[in-house]
């Protein structure tokens, strides 16, 4: 899978957790889930959940407090499907 | 502190209609919302019908967003939500979007068992070692308070937010408690009613108590008999009912429309004892109730011309009329209208008591007593009791002046309101 398609099929993920305030466009690399883009910690588990069935991978609860930021996701992301 | 408390406000979700034009429509018309469940077939219950809200996608889109749609899996909270925002948008009132809660306005707002497919769903999981899988919706969906805690976040209210549950007896209860707070002055408006989920997890217990007619899978219209000789039991319902309870000064400095006004009531227990008992009601509770309503609400028996009875098509309905006329010590001549709306609905449950309510208070705005389905053959026993006048069979032309409305629970518990029609005069 290419970069680019995976940041994509992340993105589309995180869109549908965000508040009425933030829009797509202001997901970055960078971004950081709870303090950019505003998403509560409620909707970060669900998130994951949404990663795991995307890419077909399972996160651990180590990885998921190391996932901060959407570089951060993305870097799990490609560690687990390296794994595969 | 004792102030003046009206309904500037209705909604509900049953399942004879869904928004107040199609819910007055079918009441007036006598329309049921009664059907055969194939679900309830295929699972193999004795009773196949029961009463469902029929609620579109698209309408459920209007009131979630696609997050909150996401996992939605609690038709409690569906039902109780389109109720409630209704009712909200019906008294003119407009969401908070400010930063700053409105403390003169709560919620109370009922349920017996919520989010009861979503707790299936988390079930499944946990007995499969996925508790990980729950996800973040699971505790706010299958949480009694859940459909008070989703209504207080869409609505912004800061005063009193919570979920009361008393069986049968909720959704009447709850309009005593919200009248009870605005009337001591520690609320301006608060939003009441009451929600109960559908589905065979709800309803089987029922089934297996054989309290439910088992003869009517073919013909699910006729189930529901109340007051009839041919009844054979309650059929099971769901759905959602709401009213905007608001205290006379602020309903009239809005300019909002009033539909009636809240006299008062009482809600009490017959302690399980004497003919009592968890299924059963103490008929001295249920008469004490009815006299302790009319008298807070500061009426005499004779004022009541119209009854909204709790009459579930029982063997309990003779015993409940005779109770009634007893209650209000009224010669068998000179009996008030009295009505069912459970041939058409159902019993809703813990929503029996709201969306009855609302239906209830319909009538002022009607100018109707709305008819009695499924009892061309009134039962002997009542007959004996009030004249076969008192039960209008037809949608009857009348401007009711005063209602009285009961709600009867497991547990032994009772609750009777009382409604005026409303005049700026006391």
């Amino acid at each position: 899978m290419l970069k680019e398609e995976k940041y994509q099929k992340l993105k589309d993920i995180i869109k549908i957790y965000l508040p009425e305030d933030v829009s797509v466009t202001d997901i970055a690399q960078d971004s950081h889930f709870m303090n950019d883009l505003n998403i509560n910690s409620a909707n970060l588990v669900d998130i994951v959940l949404d990663v795991e069935d995307a890419f077909d991978i399972r996160l651990e609860n180590e990885d998921i407090e190391k996932m901060q930021t959407v570089n951060d996701a993305m870097a799990i992301i490609d560690a687990k499907l390296a794994e595969n | 502190m004792n102030r003046r408390v009206v309904i500037t406000g209705l909604g509900v979700c049953a399942p004879n209609g869904v928004g107040l034009s199609d819910f007055t429509n079918a009441l007036l018309e006598g329309k049921s919302g009664l059907r055969y469940q194939p679900n309830l077939g295929k699972l193999g219950f004795g009773c196949q019908v029961a009463g469902e809200p029929l609620v579109k996608d698209q309408l459920i889109a209007n009131y979630f967003t696609p997050l909150e749609r996401r996992g939605l899996n609690a038709t409690g909270i569906v039902y109780g939500v389109i109720a409630g925002v209704d009712a909200w948008k019906d008294a003119g009132l407009e969401k908070n979007i400010t930063n700053e809660p409105s403390w003169d306005r709560g919620i109370i707002f009922g349920t017996g068992i919520l989010g009861v497919d979503k707790f299936r769903e988390a079930i499944h999981l946990i007995d499969e070692g996925k508790v990980r899988r729950l996800g973040s919706t699971s505790v706010i969906q299958t949480m009694a308070s859940g459909i008070s805690a989703y209504l207080g976040g869409l609505l912004g209210c800061g005063n009193q937010v919570t979920t009361n549950s008393a069986a049968c007896t909720t959704g009447t209860e709850g309009i005593l408690m919200a009248y009870d707070r605005i009337s001591q002055g520690k609320a301006e408006i608060m939003l009441t009613g009451s929600c109960s989920d559908s589905g065979p997890y709800v309803w089987g217990g029922f089934d297996a108590m054989r309290i439910l007619p088992r003869g009517y899978n073919d013909n699910p219209t006729k189930a529901s008999r109340p007051m009839s000789a041919t009844a054979g039991g309650f059929i099971p319902g769901s759905g959602a009912g709401a009213l905007m309870l608001e205290s006379l000064e602020s309903a009239q400095k809005r300019g909002a429309h009033i539909y009636a006004e809240v006299l008062g009531g009482e809600v009490n227990s017959g302690g399980q004892l004497g003919e009592g008992s968890m299924t059963a009601p103490n008929s001295m509770a249920v008469q004490r109730c009815i006299q302790n309503a009319i008298r807070n609400s500061g009426i005499t028996a004779s004022d009541i011309d119209v009854i909204n009875g709790h009459l579930t098509a029982t063997s309990k309905d003779s015993l409940e009329i005779e109770n009634w006329r007893t209650a209000l010590n009224r010669d068998k001549g000179d009996f008030p209208y009295i009505n069912s709306f459970k041939g058409s609905v159902g019993h809703c449950l813990a929503a029996a008591g709201s969306i009855e309510s609302v239906a209830t208070v319909l009538q002022f705005k009607e100018q109707v007593v709305f008819k009695n389905v499924n009892c061309e053959d009134i039962h002997p026993d009542i007959l004996s009791v009030i004249p076969a006048s008192s039960i209008p069979r037809d949608t009857k032309n009348h401007s009711p002046k005063v209602i009285a409305k009961a709600s009867f629970g497991f547990g032994d518990v009772n609750a009777c309101v009382i409604f005026r029609a409303f005049s700026k005069e006391q």
